[in-house]
């Protein structure tokens, strides 16, 4: 701990631009009230995330209560939905829900990560920007017209070229029975998948380019092809990003309301064939509730918002909490539109 | 034997991404086909006619669809601008947490459901459908997306920028907005034409809110008519006319998205060559 | 202390330690500066003096975790007393960074001019004077003149450091701290800035860190040295070099290690 030794040093000439010995500031004193007015402001601001999350639940569940009391938990297995005789069940449209999921997923997993494997890993250059464009492309064009494309242009081709050679080959499972009019849990599928392949995508290429590039190196080291460095090293190591990038493709199926409700039928019916029309939470809430004429009818649909709401929260936060181990923070997802 | 799975592999990982593009190129080209032909003047200045006969326009779906989205944006993006810069700037505890946590569960949420929450709270007590109700809708679905944008775009400008300005005796308050987020402006920009784009073609939320109108009105009280209501409304309905008028309207809708997408990219080409 | 009655203490450091959490960055550091003298910090990387000079405009806090002990006195008055106000002292003090940070939205006249503006500097006349006066004192004057409304990014980056240190002195600070500023730089820009800190001391307290050792002989009248946080010797230029009076000085002046 030495302190500088001062020895007499030459007085220095004081020139015109020396600052004189009074400090001619003001004062080191003060409070900046503009730093907290602004924390303030944007706090409050902040704050109707929170409000608004609390909001929307208390209102659906309050909407929904009526019912809730009058048909309990028999609500979710019955499956007659009668507005006229006010017996509501909603059991087809949560199977509704799920099995267009489940077969969106089937074919937009595939495919998604594909398009994200393809980008990051053996996209040449000078066709990554243009190809990582257009599926971005995807996600910007709306439901309702990739409803209107459905009903006019996918539904055709399906009851023309795929669904006879489906019949042919599996008609004998459970799963391809029946007439097969157009409209068609196959149908809500298919146009889900499409749907949902640039948010799984966009997401699980985040996730694959938050993986550190000696993963890759490590693998190519050793002597691994490509694929192989990809198989064995890269994809283990963000497996759980991509979990989640499919979970959250997921929670993006079940809520998706227009393209649904103008392809697959509108009917109130469980069936395990996918040629056959079926009915999703959302769809029936969109055909509905404007015409939902009772208070019951009413509370009704507002129980069916209530529980996609809460079912879409959990698969959200859930793949939230996975996508964030792997790209912590970021607002991943954000540039699919 | 490796070899050729790895061959394999990389050709279905190839497939798939044409399979993708493929997919959009269908729908595009579709539109294209199908809806370019009935694009003509009167299209863009008529009002529907009465059902099954021909001609008209959805000169009062373009105008709807600029006064709801219009109205959305202008609560949406000065409040979803404001919880972004709020996380960018003091979102590192633990309400930061929770607030972008909140943010990204609520940008999941199926935007019917926050129908339901509009027309409880702005049509059922008036007992009237209306434009402002659409509206609240669509705010409500814009803020938290406009939130995580912004804060990705405000986060990306150097820390170093925020200190040179601290040390220079910066109230913090000016250093957020005369820095760094003027620094992040381009980008703030983007996020909120991407966010502009997305909500213009929805149309869940203002089923029961804006409720659609076959007739020209500008009254925000009043129900009013968006592009996407149109093309539900007839695309859904008998006649082949309808059909006709909903794939150009498609097309009209495709075309707005696309342009704000195409506008907020080249905005932020243009900048970011230049931050460090 | 022995003060000499012609030389004015501007700034000065008791016990002073700088801490991240529960780490010691800085122990126990008591320095004076003088008035209108250049005094670098040397020291090998990671020994603290970077954080040391954060302390002096309390940038230090700033950081996750950061917090000190201890006093820094300007002109008598402790700055980390309760009632004192970060921002305010901030003005009082100007800092340059390692990399040259202009305001990329800002053109060359409005960043010089930035520090002033926040001071509550208005009057256009006013503003241009100081803004040439800063130009000229930082060398930059000839070779901005005619554009002083172009972005500041078109410059070189000998030029935006330069810019840098008008921004800094803008405002009159009377203290000029410097980190490491001719680390990003070529020689030629390097030996600018020298020039401009031997030229600038009559009107400022400079205090320097760099981990160039002729650089500190070049430029500084007084150094001193620093080790894992510690100040291990201090003393005038011309004497530490020569005679370091601490074995660990002579072993890092002679590049023992480091």
């Amino acid at each position: 701990m030495t302190t500088l030794p001062i020895g007499p040093v030459p007085a220095r000439p004081p020139s015109i631009e020396t600052p004189s010995a009074e400090p001619r500031w003001s004062s080191l004193r003060g409070v900046n009230a503009s730093d907290r007015i602004y924390k303030g402001v944007l706090t409050a601001l902040a704050m109707t995330l929170p409000l608004l999350i609390i909001a929307l639940f208390a209102q659906l569940f309050f909407s929904a209560l009526p019912a809730i009391k009058r048909f309990g938990f028999s609500f979710l297995w019955t499956s007659t939905w009668d507005p006229v005789a006010e017996i509501y069940g909603a059991a087809p449209m949560i199977f509704g829900t799920l099995a267009s999921s489940l077969i969106a997923l089937l074919i937009a997993v595939p495919l998604a990560l594909g398009v994200a494997i393809f980008l990051t890993e053996f996209a040449p250059g000078w066709v990554r920007q243009p190809v990582a464009f257009l599926v971005e492309m995807l996600a910007a064009i709306p439901s309702v017209v990739y409803g209107l494309w459905g009903v006019f242009v996918l539904i055709p081709f399906l009851r023309s070229y795929i669904v006879p050679p489906l019949k042919a080959l599996l008609g004998w499972t459970p799963f391809f029975q029946g007439v097969f009019y157009g409209n068609s849990l196959l149908a809500g599928g298919i146009i889900l998948a499409i749907m949902i392949v640039p948010y799984i995508a966009a997401v699980s290429r985040e996730v694959l380019l938050a993986v550190p590039a000696s993963q890759r190196e490590a693998a190519l080291g050793m002597g691994a092809t490509r694929w192989e460095a990809v198989w064995t090293a890269v994809l283990p190591y963000g497996r759980a990003g991509l979990i989640g990038a499919i979970i959250l493709g997921l929670g993006r199926a079940l809520g998706e309301t227009m393209a649904v409700t103008m392809v697959i039928g509108n009917r109130h019916d469980i069936s395990l064939s996918a040629l056959q029309p079926a009915y999703t939470m959302a769809a029936a809430i969109a055909n509905e509730f404007s015409e939902a004429t009772t208070a019951t009818y009413q509370s009704a649909l507002a129980e069916v918002g209530f529980i996609l709401f809460v079912i879409t929260i959990l698969v959200n936060a859930f793949a939230r909490v996975l996508i964030w181990r792997v790209a912590r923070g970021a607002a991943v997802g954000s540039k699919a539109l | 034997m490796r070899k050729l799975t790895s061959a394999i592999m990389t050709a279905v990982v190839v497939l798939m991404a044409f399979t993708a593009v493929l997919a959009l190129v269908l729908i595009i080209g579709d539109l294209i086909a199908k809806g370019a032909s009935s694009i003509d003047w009167a299209f863009f200045t008529k009002s529907p006619v009465a059902p099954g006969e021909t001609g008209g326009g959805v000169a009062n779906a373009i105008v709807g669809t600029g006064i709801v989205v219009g109205m959305a944006a202008l609560i949406g993006l000065p409040i979803g601008i404001g919880v972004g810069l709020f996380l960018a700037e003091y979102g590192s505890g633990r309400v930061g947490f929770l607030v972008r946590f909140i943010a990204d569960v609520l940008n999941g949420t199926p935007s019917i459901v926050i129908g339901i929450f509009a027309w409880t709270w702005m049509v059922k007590p008036v007992g009237q459908f209306s434009a402002l109700a659409g509206s609240l809708a669509l705010a409500i679905l814009m803020i938290p997306m406009i939130s995580r944008t912004t804060e990705e775009m405000v986060r990306l400008v150097p820390h170093s920028l925020r200190e040179a300005a601290l040390a220079l005796g910066y109230p913090r308050w000016r250093t957020s907005l005369r820095v760094v987020a003027r620094t992040a402006l381009s980008g703030i920009v983007t996020a909120c034409l991407v966010g502009v784009a997305r909500i213009a073609g929805e149309t869940a939320p203002l089923l029961f809110t804006a409720l659609g109108n076959l007739n020209f009105t500008t009254k925000v009280t009043q129900p009013m008519q968006t592009l996407s209501l149109q093309i539900y409304v007839y695309a859904t309905g008998p006649f082949e006319e309808w059909h006709r008028v909903a794939w150009a309207a498609a097309l009209v809708l495709m075309g707005l998205v696309l342009i704000l997408a195409m506008v907020a990219r080249w905005v932020t080409r243009q900048r970011y060559g230049r931050v460090r | 202390m022995g003060a000499s009655a012609n030389v004015r203490l501007r700034l000065e450091t008791l016990r002073l330690t700088a801490l991240f959490g529960r780490t010691a960055a800085v122990r126990e550091v008591s320095i004076l500066f003088p008035a209108h003298t250049v005094t670098a910090i040397i020291g090998p990387s990671g020994c603290g003096k970077s954080t040391f000079l954060r302390c002096l405009n309390r940038m230090h806090e700033l950081s996750e975790g950061g917090w000190v002990t201890g006093k820094v006195l300007l002109d008598e008055v402790d700055i980390y007393a309760s009632d004192v106000n970060p921002i305010q002292l901030r003005r009082r003090i100007g800092m340059v960074f390692q990399r040259p940070t202009p305001f990329p939205t800002m053109s060359i006249y409005d960043n010089v001019a930035a520090g002033l503006r926040v001071n509550g500097t208005r009057p256009r006349k006013e503003l241009d004077e100081s803004v040439e006066r800063a130009l000229r004192q930082s060398a930059l004057w000839d070779e901005v003149k005619d554009r002083l409304h172009a972005s500041a990014l078109e410059l070189s980056g000998g030029q935006q450091q330069r810019l840098c240190i008008a921004r800094a002195i803008a405002p009159q600070p009377e203290i000029l701290l410097l980190d490491e500023p001719t680390a990003s730089l070529d020689p030629a820009g390097t030996q600018r800035i020298e020039e401009l800190c031997r030229e600038l001391k009559r009107l400022y307290t400079i205090v320097i860190v760099t981990h160039n050792l002729q650089q500190a002989a070049r430029v500084s009248d007084y150094t001193a040295f620093f080790y894992m946080g510690g100040l291990v010797e201090v003393g005038r230029t011309s004497e530490l070099f020569t005679k370091p009076k601490v074995e660990q000085t002579e072993q890092y002046i002679t590049g023992r290690f480091g």
